[in-house]
């Protein structure tokens, strides 16, 4: 060969350098090499520039290759001056400054560029993007005289440039549009936990949150959010993707989709153009990190070298978040694919969290938080497609633990030494459990407490310590149904949860998952909804309703029948109408051809057979008239059933009545256990039937009776007696004392009738009739939470724009 | 023929949720699971034709408004102790478009 091919390439990022190196080690002499660069600096590692803004190194240690590396190798380098164009036709590019070069050989590493926000504003000063050693130097100079850092995207880049600023002495706010930060990566649970300890060192994050507009004049001032809010910022860091950066193989022709097509070889359309990096198109996939771009060079540097290779096959890509302390990491697909399944682990306490996805017996996928050390074991038998039948039962507790298996999974609990710490808060080992079970005789769950203070503090140990229990004692132990789990996501019983939702005030269902050690993903539908109430009676200010976990009946704010319509029941307070709110009625069965028009039990209309897509123009011509949602589809408050008492009966001691409609007005849009019925009867015939409601009253000449625990059904109850009261005030105390110990202390989608047969009415009466400062307690926390739940849900979804997409198709399709 | 027709974007299905298609076919329901897998199925429960696109959605299964069937929405079938399957439909991501694979020849119909 007497002339050497010209090979030009185009990036002197890590791709185009590192694509190069793998050519100089196959076949040093067969190609005359130029490298052109748009920074003008030597090669440095990309992927360190959040340890140089975090402070933790310099940009002389990330400098992969010197100058001295480009003169050894005789590679001409073109630092600064950006290749602008690609004439395929005579082999030749020309660079910003006028110069062209011919090429044999053009490999094109042309990187990604950031996703800048099309928000008005982006162009502002102050607003910078996370891609090269200038933001770096931009950021640290903003660090110097500015206060307030806004990062927009809560991805991996974002984050570490989030701590990074942080680092530097700024307060920082991420913004994030989705609801979990690094979706992509992490799923809910590590999301939420990466969340809290960023949080914890001062890092505000707003997750849900949308970019409206960057505000300011010449420089940023703020960051305005499409719910209102502005955020001040002296700084602002687009940190919301990147796109494979194709404009100049575009321009020349060459295919692309997302990102320049290649095939094995690395090669384009063109034979004599190749790609490598974050800017191609592989098998439909495209990278943004490190591992996959140095299997494209190898790649790469077979085909050039015309060494037989087996090209690249694609690659699954493992993830690490560079923010010394927190320990995130992720590996392979959790995106699309059939037949999956997870084994998941959580140990609160030390705040891990462990989840693997398995499909036809291999791992395709993991998420550590909090414990990585083998993270590297597991990425290793996904790459390498192992079966993990034999491992399956210890696969989460990591390569130490495979090898002890066995079928039964509380063999990892009888395999573990009687060294190992069950309880955290109270320092309490195996051994010192199970000889206290053995030498005590320990039966029950309250006298390991008792005996050994495990599980006896915060409680998140308890289903260990029940496994010991169940291991020792063998068939004799049953757990007792205090702790009989709420459903098979978790060893927790309903009071144990809520319990511990108020301990370590858990405000959100993946709070609750993770500290409680949730053993799915995202619960069922049995424990989904009980979460769901149980957070938003503990938290009624601040705790932001789960949807998602509401039966359909609470999510559309009407009851679903046999043939999937719905049927409509607006409020009548306590039973009484009006020729206005019947003709309403009356219009509105008309307009929509609602079919059946029925009178109910509680003294309402019933609207059945209404289609889902016509619920917010029913509701809306319902308000029109006054009327608001009668909840007749929630576990909340019902009717409250009157007769016609003192103003019209002959018999009538008391308005019963006007009674009803106070009390329904005040308890209307509360949440409960499940649902609550009253009713009010003027005088002891009892007409409104009192004595089968959940809270009955019955009016005599002196005043009232209160009856509780009533109900019809299956199995018909009549109330117990409570006590009488003699003033209005007294009988408005008793009925919020009462409704608010029920939703404090029921079980979700327990009645009345069956609570207070399971604690005994000498509880409800302790708690009422003979504590006055507690009943008085109880109601004012009733009406505290009743601020946050007297709206009306149909005329925030009719005309308040709530949930469109709940009741419309997404899509109409008819035949073409 | 098949076709793929695009009916909405990711966003418009909530996590852990579902929205319905109408199509010449019949109502297809397609499902968004907490990790934004998409599942696609007639909108009809095994049991008693119940809506499952209104049923809540947990890991990779919903569970029936109607009676509490739970489906496994990769299989398309439900879970023991009851029996019964569902007919499947294709459904991709492209971008954050939601495309929909239906036999009949079938266009998006004007707002």
């Amino acid at each position: 060969m007497s002339k050497k091919l010209k090979l030009v390439v185009v990036g002197n990022g890590m791709a185009g350098c590192r694509a190069v190196e793998e050519l100089l080690v196959r076949d040093p002499d067969r190609y005359e090499i130029s490298i052109f660069g748009a920074e003008p600096e030597v090669n440095y590692n990309r992927i360190m520039l959040s340890p140089v803004l975090a402070g933790e190194t310099t940009f002389d240690e990330i400098v992969i290759n010197g100058r001295d590396w480009y003169d050894q190798n005789n590679i001409d380098l073109h630092a600064g001056d950006e290749v602008i164009a690609i004439d395929r036709a005579n082999k030749m590019i020309s660079t910003a400054s006028g110069g062209r070069f011919p090429y044999d050989r053009l490999l094109l590493a042309t990187g990604s560029l950031p996703f800048i926000l099309p928000v008005p504003g982006a162009t502002l000063n102050g607003v910078i993007a996370f891609r090269d050693i200038q933001d770096v130097r931009a950021m640290m100079a903003a660090a110097e005289k500015g206060d307030h850092a806004v990062v927009i995207g809560g991805g991996l880049l974002g984050l570490e440039a989030a701590n990074g600023l942080h680092l530097n002495g700024m307060k920082v706010t991420v913004i994030h549009l989705m609801k979990t930060l690094m979706e992509r990566q992490l799923d809910e649970a590590a999301g939420y936990l990466l969340q809290c300890e960023l949080e914890r060192r001062g890092i505000e994050v707003l997750t849900g949150a949308s970019t409206a507009e960057l505000l300011g004049s010449a420089h940023v001032e703020g960051v305005a959010l499409k719910d209102g809010r502005v955020i001040p910022a002296d700084l602002v860091v687009m940190a919301a993707g990147i796109r494979p950066n194709i404009g100049l193989a575009k321009v020349a022709g060459i295919e692309c989709n997302r990102g320049i097509l290649v095939d094995d070889d690395m090669c384009s359309s063109d034979p004599a153009i190749f790609a490598v990096g974050e800017c191609i198109e592989h098998r439909g996939a495209i990278y943004g990190l490190v591992a996959p771009i140095w299997d494209m060079c190898r790649a790469f540097g077979d085909r050039l070298a015309a060494i037989d290779g087996e090209g690249y096959q694609g690659s699954v890509t493992s993830t690490k978040l560079k923010v010394t302390g927190v320990d995130v990491f992720s590996a392979g697909d959790f995106a699309g694919g059939e037949g999956r399944e997870d084994i998941v682990f959580r140990d609160a306490a030390r705040g891990i969290y462990k989840r693997i996805v398995i499909a036809e017996d291999r791992i395709i996928g993991a998420v550590l938080y909090g414990d990585v050390a083998d993270g590297g074991w597991y990425f290793q038998l996904l790459k390498e497609a192992q079966s993990i039948t034999d491992k399956r039962d210890m696969l989460i507790f990591g390569p130490g633990m495979v090898g002890a298996g066995a079928a039964n999974p509380n063999a990892a609990i009888a395999a573990l030494p009687d060294s190992s710490e069950i309880c955290g808060c109270n320092g309490v080992c195996k051994g010192t459990i199970t000889s206290a079970i053995t030498e005590k005789n320990l039966q029950s769950l309250a006298e390991i407490r008792k005996h050994t203070k495990a599980s006896a503090s915060c409680g998140s140990c308890t289903g260990l310590v029940e496994s010991l229990l169940a291991l020792t004692l063998g068939a004799e132990y049953e757990a007792s149904s205090a702790t009989k789990p709420i459903c098979d996501c978790t060893h927790h019983g309903h009071d144990n949860v809520r319990q511990l939702i108020l301990a370590h005030e858990l405000k959100s269902i993946p709070a609750v998952m993770q500290m409680l050690e949730w053993r799915t993903p995202d619960g069922c539908a049995s424990c989904r909804p009980a979460l769901n109430y149980y957070l938003l009676c503990a938290w009624p200010a601040e705790y932001v309703d789960d949807q998602q976990s509401r039966f359909i009946n609470e999510r559309a704010h009407a009851n679903i029948q046999k043939d999937g319509t719905y049927s409509v029941v607006p409020r009548m307070w306590g039973g009484v109408t009006s020729a206005r709110e019947l003709r309403a009625i009356a219009d509105v069965a008309d307009k929509f051809a609602i079919p059946t028009v029925k009178v109910t039990g509680g003294q309402r209309i019933d609207l059945l057979g209404v289609k889902k897509e016509d619920l917010p123009a029913v509701w809306a011509d319902l308000n029109a008239a006054g009327m608001v949602s009668g909840h007749a589809y929630g576990k909340a408050l019902r009717t409250v059933k009157t007769c016609v008492g003192s103003e019209w009966c002959r018999f009538g001691t008391q308005d019963s009545t006007a009674m009803g409609v106070l009390l329904e007005r005040l308890t209307w849009g509360s949440w409960m256990p499940h649902k609550f019925k009253m009713a009010v009867s003027g005088c002891p015939r009892n007409c409104a039937e009192a004595t089968i409601k959940d809270f009955g009253i019955v009016a005599v000449d002196s005043g009232w009776e209160l009856h509780v625990g009533g109900n019809g059904g299956i199995k018909v109850r009549a109330t117990d007696f409570l006590c009488k009261v003699t003033s209005d005030d007294e009988l408005v105390e008793y009925c919020l004392a009462f409704i608010q110990l029920y939703r404090e202390q029921a079980r979700y989608l327990e009645r009345t009738a069956p609570w207070i047969e399971r604690v005994g009415l000498d509880h409800i009466k302790q708690s009422l009739v003979e504590n006055a400062e507690l009943r008085g307690e109880l109601a004012r926390r009733f009406l505290f939470s009743q601020r946050y739940s007297q709206s009306d849900p149909w005329q925030e979804r009719a005309t308040g724009g709530v949930d469109r997409n709940e009741f419309f198709p997404m899509a109409e399709l008819e035949m073409a | 023929m098949s076709e793929w027709i695009t009916v909405g974007r990711l966003n418009d299905i909530p996590s852990r949720g579902a929205r319905r298609v109408n199509t010449p076919e019949g109502a297809v329901a397609i499902f968004r699971t907490s990790d934004d897998r998409l599942f696609a199925m007639e909108d009809s429960c095994p049991h008693r034709q119940g809506p499952i696109s209104q049923g809540i959605v947990h890991d990779t299964s919903v569970t029936c408004p109607l009676h509490g069937w739970v489906i496994d929405l990769e299989l398309a079938s439900a879970r023991t102790p009851d029996h019964g399957c569902l007919k499947r439909y294709e459904v991709m991501l492209e971008g954050d478009e939601v495309r929909l694979q239906i036999a009949a020849r079938a266009i998006q119909a004007a707002e």
